[in-house]
């Protein structure tokens, strides 16, 4: 695609606009991927007209037009050669020719992120047709930020768009009764693609910058397609403040700095701010959920001037309400470790004697990490070093490997 | 509208008795009751033991009939529903209903049909 066409960014209207477009156009067509071949058809007439003619004063408005004429004259093209009555004909000519309400157009990408994340579709499937539909990103691009190879995706696109097709997964905003489960499903693949950026537990760190500046652009797009719901609120507020603190996460050898040691004056302030005002939107509205009570958590973090001003009591408090929601391992080993800077590491220590029968920890690096800065604060420096060696067998990520290295070195907790 | 097969994954071997079934069997009926009085009943039934079963294949000539299969894993299909609704979300409610009746595990399949519309 050429950057720059008639004074206009065809590759940005496509960023920006090919989700909205494609909702718009699977309402009408009740077909994802008939949706997609017009709206692609439609950006490359985009890239042949508007250098010439210049750009139209909507570009967004003239690709759903467009790709609705395209979608019309492929289906009269295909009704002439089969000679059959399309239901998807007469669903379009009873369309208006400007579909721009914009109620309807928010409720087709809303409808969108419930199809592309129903539960009856894995969660790599969930991730990857969200960033490829809503998202707007190739599948090289999705392959890339996931370390995989393109054909993987594409492969999982194509079966999950063929599942939705054939076991007719609605397009369509799930009633009352459903909506609190279904939008936990949604808040997930959004979170998942977050997490796959920010903890990197494979590969390249630097490169996921743009997956996760993606998942806080569809946490915006859904905040703003459900201003009401506190929960979609507390997830971007969430990724907000763990994302202002990228800047300080890699020192200038690209290696990981710890939390306790991050150069917090590196911290984005615009971020944090933001985030900030987030939460107190959400708490004010007093209906906690899970992503709200993490962001508390990142919030907190983030008041804090230094490491050791950090106000414990509040976020042990908030990993209270957390465990009382989420009884997961994950969630008691957090908690324990904030009781371990609360109340020192003998607590902490107490707090992650139940957890070391549980299958997960024993396999999860950041258990054997807390623990070993536990025992080393506590000087108990042989039994340190085996929980160190543990969580460095057991991260997948090169960066936590050579961080817990050092640490292991030096003695440090 | 769409066809679902509804599969109930049921354990081999284990029948519990009539206490048990008798309750289960009730809750089943009233399913059904309520699927037909909303047209979305097209048929269903419970499935003798996996060894009851005889299997018919193709021959060098003709086919030909042997015993079984029997179930490899500690698992069959013990019964099906089949059931016409509007798409796999409403699909999936009647399957709830049915897993919370049984206790059993549930697999809903799609029938091939025409291009759904949304």
């Amino acid at each position: 695609m050429t950057p720059d066409s008639g004074g206009v960014n065809v590759g940005a209207v496509f960023r920006s606009e090919y989700g909205r477009a494609v909702s718009v156009l699977t309402g009408v067509l009740g077909d994802i991927d008939l949706a997609e071949d017009a709206v692609q058809a439609a950006f490359e007439i985009a890239i042949q007209r508007w250098p010439q003619d210049g750009a139209p004063p909507s570009p967004a408005g003239w690709i759903i037009t467009t790709a609705r004429r395209q979608a019309i004259d492929r289906i009269r093209r295909e009704q002439k050669r089969d000679d059959k009555e399309s239901a998807a004909q007469q669903l379009i000519e009873q369309q208006q020719p400007e579909p721009e309400e914009v109620h309807a157009v928010r409720d087709d990408r809303l409808r969108m992120f419930f199809t592309c994340c129903h539960p009856a579709l894995a969660p790599a499937a969930q991730t990857a047709l969200t960033l490829r539909i809503l998202g707007g990103l190739s599948t090289a691009e999705i392959a890339r930020s996931f370390i995989t190879s393109e054909p993987t995706i594409a492969q999982r696109i194509v079966r999950a768009k063929a599942k939705i097709r054939d076991a007719r997964i609605p397009f369509r905003i799930p009633d009352d009764a459903e909506l609190p489960d279904r939008l936990d499903g949604v808040l997930r693949a959004v979170y998942l693609i977050f997490t796959e950026a920010h903890l990197a537990t494979a590969g390249d760190e630097a490169m996921r910058d743009g997956l996760a500046a993606e998942a806080i652009r569809l946490a915006r797009l859904l905040r703003e397609l459900m201003p009401d719901e506190p929960e979609v609120t507390g997830l971007l507020a969430l990724l907000l403040l763990t994302h202002a603190r990228r800047p300080a996460r890699l020192d200038e050898a690209g290696e990981l700095v710890p939390l306790d040691q991050q150069d917090r004056a590196l911290w984005d302030q615009d971020l944090i701010a933001e985030g900030h005002d987030l939460v107190r939107a959400c708490l004010r509205r007093n209906h906690p959920g899970s992503y709200q009570i993490q962001a508390a958590i990142a919030a907190v973090h983030t008041d804090a001037p230094a490491f050791t001003e950090t106000d414990w009591s509040q976020i042990v408090a908030l990993h209270d309400q957390l465990a009382a929601r989420d009884r997961s391992p994950v969630v008691a080993l957090h908690r324990a470790i904030a009781i371990g800077e609360r109340d020192g590491a003998v607590a902490g220590l107490a707090a992650l004697e139940p957890l070391a029968d549980d299958r997960t920890m024993q396999r999860y690096a950041v258990f054997h990490a807390a623990r070993a800065r536990l025992l080393t604060l506590l000087g108990r420096m042989a039994e340190a070093d085996a929980s160190y060696e543990r969580a460095i067998g057991l991260t997948g990520n090169s960066a936590e490997r050579r961080a817990l290295q050092r640490r292991r070195s030096e003695g440090m907790p | 509208m769409a066809q679902y097969l509804l599969k109930m994954i049921q354990p081999v071997g284990e029948v519990p008795d009539q206490s048990v079934l008798g309750p289960v069997m009730e809750k089943l009926g009233a399913i059904q009751q309520e699927l037909a009085a909303q047209d979305s009943w097209v048929f269903g039934g419970g499935l003798h033991q996996p060894e009851t079963a005889s299997m018919v294949r193709p021959g060098d000539s003709g086919p030909v009939v042997t015993d079984g299969p029997f179930a490899e894993g500690a698992e069959f299909v013990g019964g099906v529903t089949i059931i016409d609704v509007e798409d796999l979300d409403e699909a999936l409610r009647w399957a709830r209903r049915y897993v919370e009746a049984t206790g059993l595990a549930t697999e809903v399949a799609p029938f091939i049909a025409g291009m759904p519309r949304a």
